[in-house]
């Protein structure tokens, strides 16, 4: 048997001109993601069709499934056996997956499934950016859950947070959904590539005996991740299970320790999770709430706004779920009017409303683009016309 | 208790908390469950490093909770895609599948035919049982044709699926079928099965005596008397053909082609060869 490569006899530590959906799989093999089960959809197919040529070369498997659904439950499997595990879909293949992932969120399994949002519903635009999907990432499966999600808006973040997102998951046992639009997933930009030994991975924690508590626990731990074929005897289950993973889909009171362990192990600890960047301006009384591509767009249109000597403030999610909302009621305190642009007919701003509680009057600058992204320029002259009737 | 006996796989392949266990008084599952594990200690003589993978219905719940070892009930027809990660993940482990008719060959059944077509190292066992028993005794694709459900209650008017023969097709390492009538002849395939790689595909006939025994015949000693004199081994069917009502049982095939984790160790050397050339 060869020796396997490593992923810096790929790409080496430093700069590369790349695609985002490029710079993932990057980002997912130095993470040590080991297994990579998809389907071919556009606009996702770039990161599995290099997963193919790269996973072999580096001691993991790659294996194209029948459907999404099984690729959703292959990388399950993979990650009960012990490997990071990787899926890449779109729209449509990301509605097949929904049961997959309620499974992962009930049996606490850590998997990162990437979604690069097109035009939907339906097959919609295949090509086209769209950020339709976010309530869909949070909400998409039936059930009391919280799950994390993430939304780059470079090639850059495209490779450092896919290798947050594996961290994520198996910290908190739980699913990442990263959520790139097209337009992030297919932008070409110079990405830096670290070296794989500087990369930082939080693993998984294993039992240190058969006689601890696999599944649920306290409301704000993570239970230890007991790997098959270790000797523990594990029962895994989607059903409503004890500590111990037996069903008891009869007694309220396991389902009810069960059900709050899932989500407050996300809420509880979501000052550790919650990430986001903020570009404040003294005096500001107008701010924008962006994401995704859309916070490129807006970024732009801040910079061009501080040029002209407009005072605005730019605020931006990365978690998308759980939301910054503390973070944004904070950023509304001094605000009168908060913008949130967006690529679909409006989904965020509800969020964004939730969170800052009436504090300012937030504004949905929505645009069904049909292919086409939201431009600086309209988000610019949005603010103005805003700022002019303050 | 003192006087309680405690049979000897308790404790080693069955976990003690759940027995006596829950299937219905004339469920085939045990029965099959018994056959398996006596394969099992014939062969290994544990369940160390074996993995179970079941889906939804009652033949999922033969392993899950029963088994002793390390097992992972999944989503509705999905064990197969689930079990070919773990194998993937780990080829160290012996990945077994225990499902119902509904999971594997209803919902679940184009991730069969998948399966065998690369040829997973896998062992499927299908426990069919010709309904729906756990929902409440509904139509099967395997329920036999006129015969009655409470989703056709005036005889079902779809044929049924061949599933060992469709297995055949599809190109698993392994096919057999037997009834719960024929009990040493299925752990005998069992034994045969667990020693081969690439997939191994073992259908058992069982009888649902809560639901479609009800539904078709007088009892279930019925059942268990067209078990054992309208089957015709695949031999003798082969050579004479088969009657109508009559059902094939027996070892299909026997292949000796590499599984999936094999061809797929040698493509990593290919690729590093590839690459290394470069």
């Amino acid at each position: 048997m060869q020796k396997y490569i490593s992923v810096n006899d790929i790409y080496p530590p430093g700069k590369h001109f790349l695609m985002g959906n490029e710079a993932a799989v990057i980002g997912a093999l130095l993470a040590n993601c080991k297994f990579y089960a998809g389907y071919p959809i556009t606009p996702s197919s770039e990161i599995m069709n290099l997963m193919a040529k790269y996973l072999p070369l580096l001691g993991g498997v790659f294996i194209q499934m029948e459907d999404e659904i099984a690729s959703i439950m292959a990388i399950i499997g993979a990650s009960w056996a012990g490997l990071r595990s990787l899926t890449a879909t779109s729209g449509p293949g990301f509605s097949l997956m929904q049961e997959g992932i309620g499974y992962a969120i009930m049996t606490e399994t850590p998997i990162v499934v990437i979604d690069v949002m097109r035009v939907g519903p339906g097959t919609g635009q295949a090509t086209k950016a769209a950020q339709g999907d976010v309530m869909q990432a949070r909400w998409g499966r039936h059930g009391d859950q919280e799950i994390i999600a993430i939304a780059p808006s470079s090639a850059q973040e495209m490779l450092d947070f896919m290798i947050l997102a594996f961290n994520l998951a198996d910290q908190y046992r739980v699913p990442v959904i990263f959520l790139p639009d097209e337009i992030v997933g297919h932008a070409e930009e110079i990405v830096s590539v670290p070296n794989m030994n500087e990369v930082e991975i939080v693993s998984r924690i294993e039992p240190s005996s058969a006689n601890e508590v696999f599944f649920g626990g306290a409301p704000d731990k993570v239970p230890p991740f007991p790997t098959l074929g270790k000797g523990f005897n594990v029962l895994v289950t989607a059903s409503t299970h004890n500590e111990m993973g037996y069903r008891r889909t009869q007694d309220p009171e396991t389902h009810r320790k069960l059900a709050w362990h899932l989500v407050n192990k996300i809420r509880l600890n979501r000052g550790k999770i919650v990430k986001f960047s903020i570009e404040h301006v003294d005096g500001a009384r107008v701010g924008i709430v962006a994401y995704g591509s859309v916070y490129r767009a807006a970024k732009e249109a801040w910079v061009r706004a501080k040029k002209e000597g407009l005072k605005l403030s730019l605020f931006r999610p990365i978690t998308l779920w759980p939301s910054p909302d503390v973070e944004l009621s904070r950023f509304a305190d001094e605000l009168d009017v908060i913008i949130v642009p967006e690529l679909n007919t409006g989904i965020y701003v509800q969020e964004v409303e939730r969170a800052v509680k009436g504090k300012a009057k937030v504004l949905s600058l929505n645009k069904i683009g049909g292919g086409l992204p939201l431009y600086p320029e309209e988000i610019l002259s949005f603010v103005k016309k805003v700022m002019r009737e303050l | 208790m003192s006087n309680e006996k405690i049979h000897p796989y308790v404790g080693k392949y069955l976990r003690k908390e759940v027995m006596p266990h829950g299937m219905c008084p004339g469920c085939g599952n045990m029965s099959i469950a018994n056959a398996f594990i006596r394969a099992v200690d014939k062969v290994y003589g544990s369940f160390e490093n074996f993995v179970f993978v079941s889906g939804i219905g009652c033949a999922a719940w033969i392993p899950s909770p029963h088994f002793l070892a390390d097992t992972v009930h999944v989503l509705h027809g999905r064990p197969i895609p689930t079990a070919t990660g773990i194998k993937l993940a780990n080829p160290e482990l012996n990945v077994v599948v225990i499902s119902g008719d509904g999971d594997l060959a209803a919902i679940g059944g184009n991730h069969l035919i998948h399966a065998a077509r690369r040829n997973m190292d896998l062992l499927v066992i299908l426990v069919n049982n010709f309904n729906y028993g756990m929902t409440g005794g509904q139509l099967a694709p395997t329920t036999l044709k006129m015969a009655r459900t409470i989703t056709t209650p005036y005889g079902n008017p779809e044929n049924p699926f061949d599933v060992a023969e469709l297995m055949v097709y599809a190109g698993a390492n392994f096919v057999a079928r037997w009834t719960i009538a024929h009990i040493l002849q299925l752990q005998n395939s069992f034994e045969k099965a667990l020693k081969m790689e690439g997939l191994r595909f073992v259908e058992v006939l069982s009888p649902c005596p809560t639901r479609y025994v009800r539904w078709n015949l007088e009892d279930l000693q019925q059942l268990l008397n067209f078990f054992r004199t309208n089957t015709i081994n695949v031999k003798v069917a082969r050579e004479k053909g088969v009657k109508e009502n009559q059902i094939v049982i027996g070892e299909f095939i026997e292949r000796k082609n590499p599984g999936f984790v094999r061809i797929y160790t040698d493509l990593c050397e290919r690729a590093l060869t590839i690459w290394r050339r470069k």
